[in-house]
C-alpha cells in the first residue's frame, strides 16, 4: 500500500522562508539581497554551501572564477550564478528548479481546479460578536479563515484519493470518481442504514471498504486512515446542504 | 433420447427470452396486450406455473405501412477497455455484448460501436478492442469517443477504423456519424504531457477539459452532406456526446449543440443516437429525438440538474450486481426516421422506448417507471 498523501506544502513554506548562499568569490563587501516576494526566498551570505551557519560578510574567501555556488534551504538545490546576479532572479531560479523537482507543490490548488469542492461554511457572522468577559468565543477573521481552509484541505485530500487508482490501491485501475463523479450517488445522508445486500446496518465506511474490496479491488481501510477519513471528509464536503435521512433508501 | 446439442436450463431460457424480446419489440400497445392475454391463456391451459418462461409468446411480425420496411441495428457503447492485464472486468463485459449481439435472430443489419472503446487511448487498448469487435458477425459502424481520441489525438482510433466522421445510407435511411468530441486546447498552455491530456479529458468529473464540440470544420461539412437530402428523408445521427446541452460539468453537453440542431431542423425527423452517458437517456427537442446508449463497463448517475423531462429513469444500480446498469441494445429503424430503442440491461428486464412514446411527447406507451429512482 502506498500512502502518498502529500506534505510538500510544509516544504514551500520552509522554501520561502529563506535560502542558503555561498559566497566563494572575493568581491568586497558582498550585497545583502532583499526579498522581493513569499515564493522569492531571501538569499543569506554564508561561508559554506552547506552549513547553515552564516559568516560574518567581511570573511574573505577563496577566489573563484566560475561565480557564486548558491543552495536553497532544503540542503539539496544548488546552482551557480554569475558573480552579481540579482538575489530575486536566484531565487526564482532555485524555487523554480525546485518546483521541477517537487510536482506535487500545488497539490491543493490543482485538486481543487480539476474536481471542484463544494465551499465550508465560512462562519463570518461569528467574527468579532464575543459577550464581554468571555474569552471562549472570541473570534477573529483569521480564525475563521483557518477554519476554513484547514477542512477543506482535509476534503481536497479525500478527493484526490477518491480521484486515483494509485492512491486508493486499486489493482484494476479502477478509482472511485469512475462511478461517482464529484462523489454523486454516494448519499452519505442515507447512513447508517441497513444494507439489505449485506444483512446488516453500515455505515458510510463501511460502503467505503466495500467499495474498495469490489469494484476498486483494494485493501479496506482502517477507520483511522488518513485516506478514509480524507474520503468521508470529501464525500460529506460534496453533499453540502443536504438533509440528514439515515435509514432512507 | 434428445437429439442435437444438449442445451441447459439456463441456455435455453436465454434463447427464449432472446426470440421473446426480439419479436416485442416490434409490438405496439394494442398489440402486445393482445399477446399478453393470449400468453396467459396459452400458460393457464398449458399447466405452466414458471413465470419465468419465454416459451408461450409468438409474435406475428406484420409488414410496415407505408415504403419500406422497419429495419433492426444493434448497438454496443462506452467499453472503456484497459489492458487484458490490468483489467479482465471490461473485456469480459464487452464479450458479453458481442455475444448478445451475435446471438439475436435475425441478425440485425449492422452494429453501431458508440465510442469509448479504450479508457486511457492506448495503442494496446484499442488494439484489444478491434479484436473482440472482430467476432461480431454482423458489420460494424465504429464511432470515436474522447476516451478513444486523447492519447495520440485520434491516430491509432484512425488507423484501425478509418476516419471518424462520415455519412452512408441504408435501406433508404441517411446516417450520419459524428466526432462530437472535440475539444479546445487546453493541454499545451499548461505543457501536459499526452497521457496528463488524456487523464484529464477521461475524468468525467475534471474541470480543467474544455467543452466537447463538433466544430466548424465538421458542421460545415455536415451541411454539404445533408444538402441533397429532402427535408421528408429520414436521418439518423450519432454521436458520442449528446446534442444537447444537459450538465456542463460533466460534459452532458456539446457545446455548438445549438448550431448542430440548427442545421437539422429543416428535416421532418431526425434521431439522434449518442453515448457517453451511460444510462437510459430520452429527450426530444422539436422534430429531433435523442436516445442514449447503456455503458458495457459501469452506469453514470443521473446528472443534478437538467434531466429531460421525457428521460424514464433506470432502476438505481445494484452496486453489488457488477454489471447491473450495463448492457447494450438495440435501435429498430422506422421508414420515417424514428426508432424503437432497446436497452438490453443486463440482469434486467429490458426497456423499450417506442417512436411512439416520444412522437406523442410523452403522452402514448410511457415506459414502466422504476420505484428506486437517484438519490
Amino acid at each position: 500500500m502506498n500512502t502518498r498523501l502529500p506534505f510538500a506544502l510544509l516544504a514551500v513554506l520552509a522554501a520561502a522562508c529563506g535560502g542558503a548562499l555561498s559566497e566563494s568569490a572575493s568581491s568586497g563587501t558582498p550585497e545583502r539581497p532583499t526579498q522581493t516576494s513569499a515564493t522569492n526566498p531571501g538569499v543569506v551570505p554564508t561561508s559554506t554551501a552547506t552549513s547553515g551557519n552564516p559568516a560574518p560578510p567581511s570573511a574573505p574567501n577563496a577566489p573563484n572564477a566560475e561565480g557564486v555556488d548558491v543552495l536553497l534551504c532544503d540542503g539539496k538545490t544548488k546552482a551557480n550564478f554569475a558573480t552579481g546576479t540579482p538575489g530575486n532572479q536566484i531565487a526564482s531560479a532555485l524555487m523554480n528548479e525546485w518546483l521541477r523537482k517537487n510536482p506535487d507543490a500545488h497539490w491543493e490548488s490543482n485538486e481543487r481546479a480539476s474536481h471542484g469542492l463544494q465551499p465550508a461554511s465560512d462562519n463570518k457572522e461569528l467574527v468579532g460578536k464575543a459577550s464581554p468577559g468571555q474569552t471562549y468565543g472570541h473570534i477573529s477573521e483569521q480564525d475563521v479563515a483557518l477554519w476554513k481552509i484547514e477542512t477543506e484541505r482535509l476534503a481536497l485530500a479525500g478527493s484526490r484519493v477518491f480521484h486515483s487508482a494509485d492512491e486508493l490501491g486499486s489493482t484494476v485501475a479502477v478509482s472511485c470518481d469512475m462511478c461517482h463523479p464529484h462523489a454523486e450517488n454516494t448519499h452519505p445522508e442515507t447512513y447508517p442504514k441497513f444494507q439489505a445486500q449485506l444483512g446488516r446496518v453500515v455505515l458510510l465506511r463501511d460502503m467505503i471498504n466495500w467499495c474498495m474490496q469490489h469494484p476498486v479491488r483494494a485493501e479496506p481501510l482502517s477507520a483511522d486512515d488518513p485516506r478514509m477519513r480524507a474520503m468521508e471528509a470529501y464525500i460529506y464536503a460534496q453533499r453540502r446542504g443536504k438533509t440528514l435521512e439515515y435509514g432512507k433508501h | 433420447m434428445p437429439r442435437g446439442p444438449f442445451k441447459s436450463v439456463e441456455t435455453k431460457y436465454m434463447e427464449e427470452r432472446e426470440a421473446a424480446l426480439t419479436a416485442l419489440g416490434r409490438l405496439d400497445r394494442r398489440a402486445f396486450l393482445k399477446v399478453s392475454l393470449a400468453t396467459a391463456g396459452v400458460v393457464a391451459a398449458q399447466g405452466i406455473v414458471n413465470p419465468q418462461s419465454f416459451q408461450p409468446i409468438r409474435v406475428a411480425s406484420a409488414a410496415e405501412a407505408g415504403k419500406g420496411e422497419p429495419f433492426r441495428i444493434a448497438y454496443i457503447s462506452d467499453s472503456h477497455l484497459y489492458d487484458r492485464t490490468i483489467n479482465d472486468r471490461f473485456v469480459n463485459s464487452l464479450m458479453r455484448a458481442v455475444d448478445d449481439v451475435n446471438a439475436m435472430s435475425p441478425a440485425p443489419d449492422f452494429v453501431l460501436y458508440g465510442g469509448d472503446l479504450a479508457q486511457l487511448g492506448q495503442a494496446r487498448e484499442l488494439d484489444l478492442g478491434a479484436q473482440i469487435l472482430k467476432n461480431l458477425k454482423v458489420p460494424v459502424r465504429m464511432m470515436v469517443g474522447e476516451h478513444d481520441w486523447y492519447l495520440d489525438m485520434g491516430e491509432k482510433w484512425r488507423d484501425l477504423f478509418g476516419p471518424p466522421t462520415y455519412s452512408f445510407d441504408h435501406k433508404g435511411v441517411h446516417f450520419v456519424v459524428l466526432n462530437s468530441v472535440v475539444e479546445k486546447d487546453f493541454w499545451t498552455a499548461r505543457k501536459l504531457t499526452p497521457m496528463q491530456r488524456m487523464k484529464t479529458v477521461a475524468g468525467l468529473d475534471n474541470g480543467m477539459q474544455s467543452s466537447f464540440t463538433v466544430g466548424d470544420e465538421q458542421r460545415a461539412w455536415l451541411k454539404k452532406d445533408l444538402e441533397k437530402l429532402a427535408p421528408t428523408a429520414p436521418l439518423v445521427v450519432f454521436s458520442h456526446s449528446p446534442l444537447y446541452k444537459l450538465y456542463k460539468p460533466w460534459n452532458f453537453w456539446t457545446d455548438d449543440a445549438d448550431e448542430v440542431q440548427a442545421i437539422l431542423k429543416r428535416f421532418k425527423n431526425v434521431t439522434v443516437i449518442h453515448g457517453h452517458t451511460h444510462q437510459m437517456l430520452t429527450n426530444r427537442i422539436g422534430n429531433i429525438h435523442f436516445h442514449g446508449m447503456l455503458s458495457t463497463a459501469w452506469p453514470w448517475p443521473y446528472a443534478p440538474q437538467g434531466l429531460p423531462e421525457l428521460t424514464v429513469q433506470m432502476s438505481r444500480p445494484d452496486p453489488f450486481d457488477p454489471q447491473d446498469g450495463c448492457g447494450d441494445g438495440q435501435i429498430t429503424v422506422h421508414p420515417d426516421g424514428l426508432v424503437d430503442k432497446l436497452y438490453n440491461l443486463w440482469n434486467r428486464n429490458p426497456v423499450n422506448v417506442e417512436r411512439s412514446y416520444l412522437a406523442s411527447k410523452g403522452t402514448r406507451n410511457k415506459p414502466a417507471a422504476s420505484t428506486l429512482t437517484r438519490y
